[in-house]
């Protein structure tokens, strides 16, 4: 059976296409067939962190409008085979998604694949509760700030209400991840602990991405971060954190650059 | 004194903690409070659209919180009722 799962934060800037990017790859390299959908249509992105900015040739809205075929819009990652891009549109705007255009598009794309990712716009608009109102599953992507942790709030109350699974009464499962951490600062008070944000938030832990310069170096190069550097910090965080979207059992700890005494302070386990 | 203390910064995260804590108590029984009203004030309305014709802003309904009591206003402005017996037949 197909996930459908959004990867959302209200916030912008937070690592919501960062995180789609990496998730995505890191389940089609776990052998996953997988689809990673950009919603953020005027302001696409996910087109570039994948590294398919000269593929696109049509998009998520000329496939809701009819005007092309799914077949014809998504592009094959040309790293892993079983990893495929919807990219949004750059020129339209957000009115041009319809409710039912949405709702078939994904209806297609759950029988074509195993998972399918969807990176929410920022924001609570159209575009945000489009993104949302099909998932089976959120992915709450939140900075240890506290401006971010209110708008993940915020989101969290939206996909309670706005989604079909809530109208159904039927429980969306939430899954918290928290990017940029750093256990430094975090350790000498100066940044929100990953245990203050979840008690807060009340969501479950699906992983913690430590803020490594790799990240700015995957997106420069246009490849997702588990690509680009598979063994670096925020890549062993995203393939841990894929695992657990599937199911498994792993512990959480904060990855970090391996070596260091810092790795051994605070490579423990913190949830 | 610690000397070192007078040029340490006091730790900021505990305060954003704090901050938070108030303000989504605050924020979350505010935007279930405000779709609780709307749902409200949408369910009023129909029932009285079925008998009397009114319009949307004729509905008014507020929720008034106390130290002790929660009180539910329900204001609704009736219209000239002469269309009312006329509806009946």
């Amino acid at each position: 059976m197909a996930k459908v799962l959004v990867v959302t934060s209200g916030k912008g800037g937070v690592g919501k296409t960062t995180s789609t990017a990496a998730l995505g790859a890191a389940l089609a390299q776990g052998g996953e067939n997988v689809v990673v959908v950009d919603f953020d249509v005027g302001l696409r992105n996910l087109d570039l962190i994948m590294g398919a900015e000269r593929r696109v040739v049509y998009d998520l809205i000329n496939v809701v409008q009819g005007d092309a075929k799914l077949n014809q819009a998504l592009i094959r990652d040309k790293r892993i085979e079983n990893l495929s891009l919807l990219p949004a549109s750059q020129t339209r705007d957000k009115d041009a998604l319809t409710p039912e255009g949405v709702e078939r598009v994904i209806g297609e794309l759950r029988e074509k694949f195993d998972w399918v990712i969807c990176d929410s716009p920022a924001g609570i608009e159209k575009g945000a509760l489009l993104a949302m109102r099909h998932a089976d599953m959120a992915v709450v992507v939140t900075n240890p700030e506290v401006s971010s942790v209110r708008d993940s709030d915020r989101i969290i109350g939206m996909l309670d209400s706005k989604t079909v699974k809530a109208e159904n009464g039927e429980r969306m499962e939430k899954h918290l991840l928290l990017t940029r951490y750093d256990p430094g600062r975090a350790a000498r008070n100066e940044m929100l602990k990953t245990e203050d944000v979840l008690e807060i938030l009340s969501i479950p832990l699906l992983g913690i991405i430590p803020e490594s310069e790799e990240v700015l170096r995957a997106s420069n190069l246009g490849a997702p971060v588990t690509l680009n550097s598979p063994t670096s910090a925020p890549a062993r965080a995203y393939f841990d954190a894929a695992r657990r979207l599937k199911g498994e059992k792993v512990e959480i700890v904060v990855p970090m650059q391996r070596g260091g005494l810092m790795s051994k302070l605070f490579g423990r386990r913190v949830a | 004194m610690n000397l070192l203390a007078l040029f340490r910064k006091k730790p900021s995260a505990p305060i954003a903690r704090e901050r938070l804590q108030v303000l989504l108590a605050h924020e979350r029984g505010a935007h279930g409070q405000s779709e609780l009203l709307a749902k409200l004030q949408e369910e009023i309305l129909a029932v009285i659209a079925k008998h009397i014709k009114v319009s949307r802003d004729q509905v008014q309904v507020k929720l008034d919180r106390n130290e002790d009591i929660a009180t539910l206003e329900i204001d609704i402005e009736m219209p000239d009722l002469s269309p009312l017996a006329a509806a009946r037949h």
